[in-house]
């Protein structure tokens, strides 16, 4: 039966102690959305195909539609709802928001995640790097031409900030 | 009595307000504002229906039908049923006892809301699980089972309406909504459910009169919306007879009156609201999962969530097929003298919106050109591929497709640039269309011209070396805006001077939201960023027809100034009651009215000089419904077929890899006339977008069949744009003459970018090694077998 390998799983959610009953087949998106209502991952492709559902794993992103949730135990976990501080955005958000890099929006959290990643990777990336490092995440309204516009604004205005 | 300020709203209003005519500076429209709900969609709380769960819900699975064309022997569901967790297992008996006449659809009464005696297509839902946990009802589908005795099926558009042919519906059931398709009621024995013509002229006679001749039929392949956030609707019981539909609808008015209709009861008692779609592009219209999880809430009196998974996108709605058969009559000094087109449209074995598809694109399938004979069949065709219905143009880019790759045949043939050839032929403002309608605030030319700046036409491109050759192609489109069609708009003023505007436009990624609040601001004298926008709650908003065609910035636009007029005309009068004024000497400006001596009240400040507290409402309502003329059945001659006309032209430079048949499109440039700009930002990213997403099906987007089975039903077979398919010069350029009649001149763009790509792309790859490929998409291999058939060594077959 379905719901017979259950178990409780403790890790870091963007920043706080948490814990969670699953089974073991739940993916991280799913229990991340039923017992924390944190729906910024977010399945669409259900085939880690799209990058909607971007989590960031132990400093890692993952898919988190593919991922399951009992790997998570003892990891440190982040989400979309993870980078902004009290209500002030991220840089990267921010730069997301001045160059409109989105239209419906639905893809926008893996984006911003995967962005994060790359930056870390590529303080000052050239346009090839952005595009091979985002090549995973896919946006239907094809906003493309602006999310790369925003993650050169984002490493702009990281950059000035740690100068 | 409290005294009434609401001035009557005037219903049709045509003319342009007394505010434009005065052409005041524009504060707010023609800004590039960031939309208002940017941080909402970069914090991941941007509210979307697929992530609403409700107490005690049921998650539905739908049991679907494995085979295309079939009579149900049976259905048994008792193993289903034996799972621990299945709270019901629903079948077309079932909702029969809700709902006698379980048929609904847009343009004819055809689907059921659970498969009746027959399926029609793989994928049809027969039955639906229900349960708490999501796992259980997918594992309890699959162990529900369907017996069937198959049918012949009929996949292909002209094969299924010649004689002989399996029929996929018995009779036609038109639904009555649209008046232009009543007289198909019963008629029985055929699968096309519409055959709609236009006829101009004498196309024999311009035949005959053509130095050439020349004809050719193109095909454009079946493709798919693959909205990121799948279709998903919710319903729950509201009161004692009320209902609450949760839905990702493009069309919530819509979704209310049939749902209504299906139970018998009055519209008030069906509530459907949407949030932000996470993508839309005509897969989300008319009516998807509204009617199964009504039914099912109602029939197990619990909140029912269904939401699809990508996969079950594909068997849900697709853009149709197409055959275009096109034949046209030249003179020698390239002037098109007749031109005859035949579209079959592959509608699948549901109507949903196909045949108004069929009609609106097909009257068309001429193009934008002035030509004095015209012939024009178009053929609303079903068979058993999953429906067909909306597309993000309706089917607009499978017409331009065909007449605009000819186009470039002629052009070539003739030894005319392929620029030169368009300029020559296209219909200017005051010339009538094939349908009689005569053509205004249409920029044609302007749209060519900015193609040939951007592409540097005149000057010579560099082709190319060794394997690499390269090309370029140009092609231009239009559509006629649907018609017709209702928006009705409310302003709402509170007792603080703050504002909200209540419409049923759909935020589904194109910006309508900002836009919207533009207009409103715009008209009242205030910043955007202060206008709230209620999104669509059918208790809430009042009735549109639906946010599709490219038709909200025009008609809901239209609508949204109307209420903001009406709005402050009223608190015009408040104003000049207090100022002890005349409403013609105030001025709405910066959040106040202000009179010439220079005296200002805030709104919030007429709010309390009205209600003597904090309190009270200034309500404006508008209501826009341009004119329309219905088709003459026969002719398909109408004097105003549309409310206004959508050009667009693209321009494309490519390389070809002669080797392996790989297009690389190196530059591609967008041009859509709009009228104005109410967000130039967002229209050029609605341009690029669509571009893009015409690019995916121009290149490699394709559904592929195997007796009516999607082989590639996910997005690790089926590839949509990437970021690295993005050309390395993409552009978009906004063309802006004020449309007379749109709001502050504005009309709409949604799906202008569509229109044109693939056969610039095409006449760029004829351009590049001389081959000429008739069918979408041109992937790989078909171009390079085109390639090796020119060159007299052809590749084997598969």
């Amino acid at each position: 039966m379905m719901n017979e390998a259950r178990r409780t799983i403790r890790f870091t959610l963007n920043g706080r102690a948490a814990s969670a009953n699953i089974a073991v087949y739940e993916t991280l998106v799913e229990v991340l959305q039923r017992d924390f209502g944190l729906f910024g991952g977010r399945e669409s492709c259900g085939q880690g195909l799209c990058g909607c559902c971007t989590a960031v794993v132990n400093g890692a992103a993952v898919s988190g539609c593919l991922y399951l949730a009992a790997f998570v135990d003892g990891a440190d976990v982040v989400t979309v709802e993870g980078l902004a501080d009290r209500g002030v955005l991220h840089p990267i958000q921010q730069a997301f928001v001045s160059e409109s890099g989105f239209q419906c929006g639905y893809c926008t959290p893996g984006f911003v995640l995967m962005t994060e990643q790359l930056l870390k990777r590529y303080p000052h990336p050239t346009d090839d790097e952005i595009r091979h490092y985002l090549s995973g995440n896919l946006c239907r309204c094809a906003a493309y031409p602006d999310i790369i516009k925003a993650v050169k604004a984002a490493a702009k205005s990281l950059a000035s900030s740690r100068d | 009595m409290p005294a009434r300020f609401t001035e009557p709203a005037d219903t049709t209003v045509e003319a342009p307000s007394k505010a434009r005519r005065k052409a005041p500076a524009l504060r707010e429209v023609g800004r590039s504002i960031p939309r208002l709900e940017s941080h909402a969609k970069v914090d991941g709380s941007a509210e979307y229906i697929y992530h609403l769960r409700l107490p005690g819900m049921l998650q539905g699975k739908i049991c679907r039908s494995t085979v295309p064309h079939a009579r149900i022997v049976r259905i048994d569901a008792s193993a289903a049923l034996a799972m621990e967790g299945v709270h019901a297992v629903i079948t077309a008996d079932d909702i029969r006892t809700l709902i006698p006449d379980p048929y609904y659809g847009p343009a004819f009464h055809d689907q059921p809301i659970l498969a009746i005696d027959k399926v029609r297509y793989v994928g049809e839902p027969v039955a639906i699980v229900l349960a708490a946990d999501l796992h259980v009802a997918e594992e309890a589908a699959d162990r529900v089972v369907v017996e069937y005795e198959p049918l012949l099926p009929v996949f292909d558009e002209v094969a299924a309406t010649k004689p002989g042919a399996p029929i996929v519906h018995d009779f036609l059931r038109p639904s009555g909504m649209f008046p232009d398709l009543k007289h198909l009621k019963d008629r029985s024995g055929t699968n096309v459910a519409l055959d709609a013509r236009v006829l101009h002229g004498n196309v024999e006679k311009g035949f005959a009169e053509a130095d050439l001749i020349f004809e050719n039929v193109f095909r454009s392949g079946k493709v798919m919306h693959a909205t990121f956030e799948p279709i998903v609707s919710l319903a729950e019981l509201n009161g004692s007879n009320g209902l609450t539909i949760h839905t990702s609808s493009q069309s919530p008015s819509y979704v209310r009156a049939e749902v209504s209709r299906l139970l018998g009861w009055p519209e008030n008692r069906v509530r459907v609201r949407t949030a932000f779609l996470g993508g839309g592009f005509g897969a989300k219209l008319y009516i998807k999962l509204e009617a199964l999880v009504a039914a099912c809430a109602l029939l197990v009196r619990k909140p029912v969530r269904i939401g699809l998974t990508m996969e079950e996108q594909f068997y849900t709605i697709t853009k149709h097929g197409a055959t275009v058969r096109i034949k046209t009559g030249v003179a020698k000094d390239g002037r098109m003298v007749a031109r005859e087109v035949e579209t079959w449209w592959n509608g699948g074995a549901y109507a949903d919106i196909g045949p108004r598809v069929s009609q609106k694109s097909g009257f068309t399938a001429a193009g934008p050109y002035d030509i004095e004979n015209v012939s024009l069949a178009n053929y609303a065709v079903y068979t058993n591929d999953p429906p067909a219905g909306a597309l993000r143009g309706f089917g607009i880019s499978q017409v331009v497709w065909a007449y605009e790759c000819q186009n470039d045949i002629i052009a070539r043939s003739l030894g005319i640039d392929p620029l030169e050839f368009r300029r020559r032929n296209i219909l200017r403002n005051g010339r009538p269309h094939a349908t009689g309608t005569i053509m205004t605030n249409a920029e044609i030319d302007e749209v060519l011209n900015r193609l040939s700046d951007r592409m540097k036409w005149d000057a010579p491109i560099d082709r190319g070396a060794g394997p690499i050759r390269r090309g370029r192609g140009v092609a231009i489109g239009f559509k006629a805006c649907i018609a017709p069609t209702t928006s009705v708009a409310v302003m709402n003023v509170y007792g603080d001077g703050s504002c909200c505007l209540s419409c049923s436009t759909v935020d589904m990624g194109q910006g309508s939201d900002t836009a919207m609040a533009q207009i409103a601001a715009e008209t009242m004298g205030i910043s955007t960023e202060s206008v709230r926008v209620v999104h669509p709650d059918t208790d809430v908003t009042p009735y549109d027809m639906a946010t599709l065609g490219s038709r909200s910035t025009y008609h809901m636009g239209n609508a949204v100034r109307l209420a903001a007029e009406d709005a402050r005309a009223q608190l015009l009068r408040i104003a000049a009651a207090a100022l002890e004024t005349d409403t013609e000497e105030l001025e709405c400006r910066e959040g106040a009215v202000i009179s010439p001596s220079g005296s200002r009240m805030t709104i919030g400040e007429l709010m309390h000089a009205r209600f003597g507290m904090q309190a009270g409402n200034v309500i404006g309502m508008g209501t826009f419904t341009p004119p329309y003329v219905k088709p003459d059945l026969q002719t398909g001659q109408s004097p105003q077929i549309t409310p206004f006309w959508m050009l667009a032209g693209a321009a494309a430079e490519i390389e070809v890899d002669t080797e392996t048949g790989r297009i690389r499109v190196t530059k591609l440039v967008n041009v859509g006339d709009v009228g104005r700009a109410i967000n130039p930002a967002i229209a050029k990213r609605q341009l690029n977008g669509a571009g893009t997403m015409q690019l995916g099906f121009t290149l490699f987007e394709e559904m592929r069949f195997n007796e009516g089975q999607v082989i590639n039903a996910s997005l690790a077979d089926y590839k949509i744009p990437g970021i690295l398919d993005l050309p390395e010069d993409l552009s978009a350029e906004l063309v802006e003459f004020p449309h007379e009649h749109g709001p502050f001149g504005a009309k709409g763009v949604g799906e202008t970018g569509m229109f044109s790509v693939s056969p610039a792309i095409a006449n760029a790859l004829c351009d590049a090694v001389g081959v000429r490929i008739l069918e979408l998409p041109l992937t790989p291999e078909r171009v390079l077998r085109a390639i090796r058939a020119s060159e007299n060594r052809p590749l084997d077959n598969e």
